[in-house]
């Protein structure tokens, strides 16, 4: 994303944009669906009004990117259009964000290798060439570094808490950790995208969340798991079966009563 | 096992310039978790631009039973205000 | 306790002594003092607020249940997050009552433990299912507006943290009940099965609402001392009145019916006269025979018991990590 290279970009097909975007909107909104899940059923009170705001952020994300990924495609679909009548296989975020909730631990866990991410990756993001990508990142980069805090806080109490807290957050990191390949590992489209000065450079965001997820770990007196191997990524469409319950519970009125208003 | 949580109580400093207002308490484990949900509880309408949290334990209060004592005698001091002093209206800027 | 020992003399000028302070207290309280957490009250006056903070603290939190029921299931993300946002309202009211009650004495656990055993009593109105995305907004209109009804009194509550507590609340109540309204605005505009959802969620949430009052002044025990206390502003009757008459016209616009084949109005009153309440459901709702009350109170206990670990996580960690004291200046 360096202004050096600006003369040499090449432009990002449609199809491209509308993917990229999509892969973005979609892990916010399903992270922020899955927190929703939790309201009023938090371990202190305290707590279901934090995973509130952190849920309204995510959503609140995923409507922009949603209708910026609508405007993209030019087929008239807006956000709910694309939140609600798509089927699992067109969802594209990453798989991490659809585990379910487990216990607060694996939630815990799961939030925080994934606002890892998703801080690193709206952080570089600040700086793409599609000017409507980077106003949505400012936005969303001040919640996540939020988001992060809240999660990293957590991860520290729940490892270094008491013996049954560390066992919890070790086991559901041991669990939740080949998932963290995808986020790593880039494919075609985030190799073309960072051509284009739109996607961050996929080795900065490894490097920084190799780093910020280390740190994490050490405070929480946690030790980083072994690589695992895990190829099936949703963020290209393949999915745990997770994913098509949480959808079939999200989108079961509008698809019960089609072309409803609400 | 201990599972009871701090009570703290919440300062809100509502826009600069402005002194922290006490706004309620809350239960918190540490400090920065006390920050956190005051901000998650008290500062989601843009109530706040800074936080103050003190454990509600180390607030020393005044007794309501020694009132009379402590508040009675500022009562009839009428001449620590501006409004006790008679000055011709012709004096200006005074 | 004096009572006793009523026939030795300290014991009669300790009596003396009491009824001169309730005088005192009774003169400040017509007087619109606020009384704060270390003044001197009437026991009778603690124990009367306590149970009726904790209650309504209870119920925001009970309340959160029936609601949340339909966060996963929002029709669209402008809805979703509406209610998301209502939801975590109700947790904070919660939040800020349980601290109110909390300067009289009696410990968030302690209250809590109270809910989770059964003992402690919330309002009966979330122990009705969500069946329809209708009914959220069927509860932002009715049982919201209802609940702003009674709490707008409460806002000038003589007890100092609980008329601090309600009027936090009743500012962020205001958009509930609009929320509600437009949903139900919104259904009744829509499809006709859309209609039907929302002429059907009028229909079970309406009775409930108004039973949301509680019992008929003739019925209710603590009115009246309540009310010299200054706890309660207005009567149950009057409350439900005025929420009667102004949801009323409410309806009519929306062009659904009010589901009470008596209700009338009375043109030299300029009241609408309902149809008579069927008390027995609400008393067994009250007493556990409602539709979702084990439901609920299962809920809640599921949370906290499976938050356990994670409260005492926490607090270890705290132990371990305390901080040094003044680390940093307030500024
Ligand atoms: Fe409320
Ligand atoms: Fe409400």
């Amino acid at each position: 994303m360096s202004a050096a290279s600006e003369s040499v970009r090449p432009e990002p097909s449609a199809e491209d944009r509308f993917e990229y975007v999509l892969r973005l909107a979609d892990t916010s909104l399903i992270a922020g669906q899955r927190l929703a899940e939790l309201l009023g059923h938090g371990p202190a009170l305290e707590e279901d009004l934090a995973l509130g705001n952190l849920s309204l952020d995510l959503i609140g994300q995923a409507r922009l990117l949603l209708a910026l990924a609508g405007r993209i495609e030019g087929r008239g679909r807006d956000e709910d259009a694309l939140a609600f009548l798509r089927d699992a296989p067109d969802f594209r975020n990453v798989t991490l964000a659809e585990q379910p909730n487990g216990d607060f631990g694996a939630t815990i866990v799961r939030q925080c290798l994934l606002d890892a991410w998703q801080l690193e990756s709206y952080q570089c993001l600040t700086g793409s060439s599609d000017r409507e990508l980077a106003d949505i990142a400012h936005k969303a980069v001040k919640e996540c570094r939020y988001h992060w805090r809240f999660s990293a806080g957590w991860l520290a109490r729940l490892g270094d808490g008491t013996e049954e807290s560390h066992a919890r957050v070790r086991t559901a990191l041991e669990s939740l950790w080949r998932f963290t390949d995808e986020l790593l590992t880039p494919d075609a489209l985030d190799a073309r995208m960072a051509v284009c000065g739109i996607g961050p450079a996929p080795a900065l965001i490894r490097e920084r969340w190799e780093t910020r997820v280390a740190t994490a770990l050490a405070q929480a007196k946690l030790e980083r798991p072994a690589h695992q191997h895990y190829p099936w990524h949703g963020k290209r469409g393949v999915h745990t079966e997770y994913l098509g319950h949480l959808l079939a519970e999200m989108q079961c009125v509008p698809r019960a009563y089609p072309g409803a208003t609400w | 096992m201990n599972e009871d949580w701090v009570l703290y109580e919440v300062f809100i400093r509502s826009r600069s310039g402005l002194e922290h207002k006490h706004v309620g308490s809350l239960h918190a484990a540490d400090a920065r978790m006390a920050i956190e949900h005051a901000r998650d509880t008290y500062t989601r309408r843009q109530e706040g631009v800074s936080i103050w949290v003190v454990r509600s334990s180390d607030i020393v209060a005044s007794d309501p039973a020694e009132a009379e004592e402590l508040f009675e005698p500022a009562r009839d001091k009428v001449y620590r205000h501006p409004t006790f002093y008679a000055i011709p209206e012709d004096v200006k800027n005074i | 306790m004096y009572t006793q020992a009523l026939d030795s003399p300290e014991a009669a000028a300790a009596d003396e002594r009491e009824s001169e302070r309730l005088e005192r207290f009774q003169a400040r309280i017509d007087r619109d003092e606020k009384i704060e957490p270390k003044d001197w009250m009437p026991e009778a006056y603690r124990q009367t607020l306590l149970r009726q903070i904790a209650q309504h603290a209870h119920s925001e939190i009970v309340g959160m249940l029936p609601e949340g029921n339909w966060i996963t299931r929002a029709p669209s993300l402008r809805r979703k997050v509406v209610l998301i946002a209502k939801v975590q309202d109700e947790g904070g009211h919660g939040m800020y009552l349980y601290s109110a009650a909390e300067t009289l004495g009696v410990s968030r656990g302690e209250l809590i433990e109270q809910l989770l055993s059964g003992r402690a009593k919330y309002s009966s109105i979330f122990n009705y299912p969500t069946l329809t995305w209708a009914d959220i907004g069927a509860i932002g209109w009715l049982v919201d507006g209802a609940a702003i009804m009674n709490q707008i009194p409460l806002c000038r509550c003589s007890y100092g943290p609980y008329a601090r507590a309600m009027v936090r609340i009743c500012k962020e109540e205001s958009f509930h009940q609009r929320q509600g309204y437009e949903i139900m605005l919104t259904l009744s505009r829509g499809s006709a099965a859309q209609r039907a959802m929302a002429q059907d969620a009028l229909d079970r949430w309406w009775w409930p609402s108004l039973m949301m009052f509680g019992p008929s002044d003739a019925h209710s025990v603590h009115t009246a001392q309540s009310m010299r206390w200054k706890i309660k502003r207005f009567s149950n009757d009057e409350l439900r009145q005025k929420f009667i008459d102004v949801t009323v016209p409410q309806a009519e616009f929306l062009g659904l019916a009010v589901p009470d084949p008596d209700l009338r109005w009375d043109e030299s009153a300029e009241h609408y006269v309902p149809g008579p309440i069927d008390w027995s459901e609400f008393h067994a709702v009250l007493k556990g025979e409602g539709p979702c009350n084990r439901e609920r109170l299962e809920a809640r206990r599921a949370a906290h018991g499976a938050g356990r670990w994670v409260r005492e996580a926490a607090a270890a960690f705290a132990e371990k990590h305390r901080e040094p004291p003044h680390a940093a200046p307030a500024g």
